[in-house]
């Protein structure tokens, strides 16, 4: 008699629990919905007098096409230059650590890369602008002089090294914890004994890696990336203390361009009227780039996820 | 002038580090009959709200925590929002006090007749502060420049330091041929608008683009944030230009700029000059210091290149409390103790004699409505 009740007891509470919990998930997930909802329609509802302002009004005066086209140019080239250098280097530390490394070093290192990402992003940009602009400047006219013909590289370079190319460096400094920790992850996921059945079939440990882990944690990397790119885009501090601002500029090793987040915080603070819904809608630009960003990566992520052999 | 005489001495026990647990017996012994100002003379309290520019907002947290030391029962905030946003919501009622790197302009005056009354609201310029054009060239401290030559060095036309144009006015200075780096704010600020209004004054021909808070793109040279910014990057350019607050300049060159036949250094002295012999806004109250500065001016050591910072009150309020505190805290900003606590904590220029007795009978003014 006494178990049934007892079973019954721990049944019902049971369900109580799981319907508890599953309003609770479900809530949660509502939540975050709606706050991004609100977001984008605090967005749209601020930045619309900039579309329906005349053209000679905004900034720039040629309406807010001309004025918000090269900054997402340069939002975009100061993320691609984070990605080319973070990515490659992300991704050998995390091999490093999970896979060569004694793990007598391996936890140190781990350790002292997940520091980086604690570090606030205007030291950061205090030290890029102060100590890493000045030491590039050498390289950057070395590079001028020699690779001039190139149009990126075109002179005369920057005298205070205070470029788009030192502020992509510096994201890529920032984004790096971001891929090494995430890639470490998956790679020490990888199963065991796919990695023995390479090693078996007389694989050295570059080719064991590169058959069993690099496939099966390719869609992970792909996350990493994802991820480290929305930082990449939304980071405002460090960009604005390190890049000289101005117009459009090909060259990476002169002053110029400018990231959409730098522009927002640059000018925010003395912004009122018009001024300020350009700047809004500004914000709304680079919130609908990073929507897409990761709705792209969504996509590929699935995609491979199929063929990843994990399963 | 009794009034005026009344409110003064009031605004001094105000502001005063007098102990104030005698301020009982301070009022007795000061007037009796000063009902309207003895409020303020006493401990005033209550809540003061501006808004405005952040270009004021060091000196501003520095008069906030000393008026607020000085009388327990009072708050003032401030918000940096901007100066266009602050004078925006005063003329709305939104602030009791606007702090703006302009003046009102004639539309924003109308309207803050409906807020302030028919006078209409004043300016009083508490927050001054000469611009420098600070270089860094190894070995030279000081070099001349007119108008038309700085216009000309941050515009791009001289490209190195020992171009003609510079040597011809420096011929004891030994220039090298460094090539010039131009370096600007890339953030909004008072300090750009206020530089290229003396340009686009001194230098017509030379600065044609429209004055405003940002550097034009069509110039656009090495550039930091804040003025902290500027000067590092100027610092550690050798050759490099820039315009900065003088206060944080350090140990850069500064340019001497020309007025009139003469070369003029900054200094404190020579900003409150260029201040003094500025003419006042047409249309506006007598007792109102709002004015256009003469960027032109040939005033003998007058130097003409100076952020000029406003605190906009109401001549009338509609609360007693309100304008006994609105009148403490513009009398503590403008009294040689607010101005130099300024002066120390966001190294603007102290006001001089002159201006703050001017300051002082406009902020006499104030009273409640009706």
């Amino acid at each position: 008699m006494s178990t049934t009740v007892t079973t019954k007891k721990s049944a019902a509470g049971g369900k109580a629990g799981d319907s508890v919990f599953s309003g609770l998930s479900l809530g949660a997930g509502v939540l975050i919905l709606a706050v991004l909802a609100a977001v984008a329609l605090f967005l749209f509802m601020q930045a619309l007098p900039t579309f329906q302002a005349p053209a000679e009004d905004v900034s720039g005066g040629e309406g807010f096409f001309a004025y918000i086209w090269p900054l997402v140019i340069g939002t975009v080239i100061a993320a691609v230059i984070a990605l080319a250098i973070a990515t490659p280097i992300g991704v050998l530390v995390a091999l490093y650590i999970s896979h060569y490394a004694p793990a007598r070093i391996a936890k140190p290192v781990a350790y002292v890369i997940d520091l980086l990402a604690a570090i606030p992003s205007v030291i950061y940009g205090a030290w890029g602008t102060t100590v890493l602009a000045s030491s590039l400047v050498p390289l950057y006219g070395w590079l001028a002089e020699n690779f001039g013909f190139i149009p990126i590289f075109s002179g005369p370079a920057s005298q205070t090294g205070k470029t788009i190319l030192t502020a992509g460096v510096v994201l890529a400094i920032m984004i790096l914890p971001i891929i090494t920790a995430m890639s470490r992850e998956i790679f020490v996921q990888t199963p065991k004994l796919h990695e023995e059945a390479a090693l078996a079939l007389g694989a050295t440990r570059w080719e064991m890696i590169r058959m069993t882990v690099l496939p099966f944690a390719r869609p992970g990397i792909i996350s990493s990336v994802m991820l480290a790119l929305g930082r990449a885009l939304g980071e405002t501090m460090a960009v604005a203390l390190v890049l000289s601002s101005g117009p459009l500029t090909a060259s990476l090793l002169q002053s110029g361009n400018q990231t959409i987040a730098a522009e927002i915080a640059l000018n925010f603070p003395e912004a009122y009227g018009l001024r300020l819904s350009e700047l809004i809608a500004a914000g709304l630009v680079l919130f609908l780039i990073t929507l897409v960003v990761n709705m792209i990566a969504r996509a590929i992520i699935t995609r491979y996820k199929e063929f990843s052999g994990a399963n | 002038m009794k009034a005026s005489h009344l409110g003064r001495s009031a605004a001094v026990l105000a502001i005063g580090t007098l102990a104030l647990t005698a301020c009982g017996s301070d009022n007795a012994t000061g007037n009796g009959s000063g009902s309207e100002t003895g409020a303020a003379a006493g401990s005033v309290s209550g809540t003061l709200t501006g808004i405005g520019s952040s270009a004021q907002n060091a000196a501003m947290t520095a008069w906030q925590n000393g008026f607020q030391e000085a009388n327990s029962g009072a708050t003032v905030q401030y918000s940096p929002d901007g100066s266009g946003a602050g004078r925006e919501a005063f003329v709305a009622g939104g602030a009791d006090f606007a702090g703006s790197d302009a003046y009102l302009d004639d539309e924003e005056y109308e309207a803050s007749k409906e807020v302030c009354g028919p006078e209409g609201a004043f300016h009083v310029p508490a927050y001054i502060s000469p611009i420098a054009v600070a270089f860094n060239l190894p070995g030279v401290e000081t070099v001349n420049m007119d108008g038309e030559t700085i216009a000309q060095v941050f515009t791009g036309e001289i490209k190195t330091w020992n171009n003609p144009a510079i040597a011809d006015q420096n011929p004891e200075a030994d220039l090298p041929d460094t090539p010039i780096t131009v370096v600007h704010r890339n953030d909004e600020s008072g300090t750009t608008e206020n530089f290229q209004e003396y340009l686009a004054a001194a230098a017509p021909e030379v600065w044609t683009e429209e004055v405003s808070g940002n550097w034009p793109s069509q110039w656009a040279a090495e550039n930091n944030k804040g003025t902290a910014g500027v000067v590092q990057s100027t610092n550690a350019t050798e050759g490099a230009i820039t315009y900065a607050d003088a206060s944080a300049v350090g140990d850069l060159g500064t340019v001497a700029v020309g007025v009139g036949e003469e070369y003029v250094p900054y200094s404190s002295e020579a900003a409150a000059k260029a201040v003094e012999a500025s003419t006042p806004v047409e249309g506006r109250a007598e007792y109102d210091m709002a004015m256009d500065l003469e960027r032109d001016t040939t005033e003998s050591g007058a130097y003409p290149i100076v952020l000029v910072s406003y605190e906009i009150f109401c001549p009338q309020y509609d609360s007693q409390e309100t304008a006994d505190l609105a009148k403490a805290f513009g009398s503590y900003m403008v009294s040689e103790e607010g101005q130099q606590t300024a002066a120390d904590a966001a190294g603007s220029a102290p006001m001089s004699e002159t201006l703050r007795t001017r300051a002082q009978e406009a902020l006499d003014r104030i009273t409640v409505a009706g």
